[in-house]
């Protein structure tokens, strides 16, 4: 079985699982873990659909 | 002016400041072979079992996009350091090597990002396993 994915579902679940880590364990507080994990997920789609945008211009 | 030490105590420069428990050791060796699960005999239940959620997610997804799991090898270095990422995963590691799983040849894009995700999965699980660490130690909540 071969699970398909595009480019960007891909880039989505990976910034969510690496988010979710990276909130719980460089935070101490719930509060501080939840805003930490959203800043991450925000900052890795963000960068995503920057680094999109990017080579969009490249190509043109 | 100038300050004047403080006297401390005969045994405080022998005494550390977090002190290695049996926990300390335990939670991390624990975490690694199972993700989440060095949270879990702590009980922080809510973080291990979003840890372990996170890590065997990314371990399966990139095994499910046909990603290539490493075996030890003293090649390329990028060959070595993937193993060692892979390695972080613990048991599903070991599983993934027994059973064969991740020995496909690439036959697609995708396959490089499963190879990624494996890769990751392994590595934000060593992060988890030293988090586990850290709340043993008592440096944190």
């Amino acid at each position: 079985m071969t699970l398909t994915l595009s480019h960007f579902s891909a880039a989505v679940l990976f910034a969510l699982f690496a988010s979710v880590v990276f909130g719980i364990t460089q935070r101490n507080t719930t509060l501080e873990q939840i805003r930490y994990g959203l800043y991450c997920f925000a900052l890795f789609v963000g960068g995503v659909i920057a680094a999109g945008w990017v080579m969009w211009l490249l190509r043109r | 002016m100038a300050k004047t030490p403080i006297d401390k105590p005969a045994n405080a420069a022998a005494a550390p400041e977090y002190p290695l428990t049996k926990m300390a050791i335990v939670a991390p060796i624990v975490g690694w072979l199972i993700p989440g699960a060095g949270h879990i005999i702590q009980k922080r239940y809510t973080r291990g079992i979003l840890l372990m959620i996170s890590v065997v997610a990314m371990f399966l997804i990139g095994l499910g996009m046909n990603g290539r799991v490493y075996g030890p090898n003293g090649g390329d270095i990028l060959e070595i350091l993937g193993f060692i990422g892979d390695l972080g995963s613990g048991t599903l590691y070991f599983l993934a090597r027994i059973m064969g799983w991740g020995q496909a040849a690439a036959a697609h894009a995708t396959a490089d990002y499963g190879k990624t995700f494996v890769i990751v999965a392994g590595l934000l699980n060593f992060i988890a396993a030293a988090d586990a660490h850290h709340i043993a130690l008592g440096k944190k909540p």
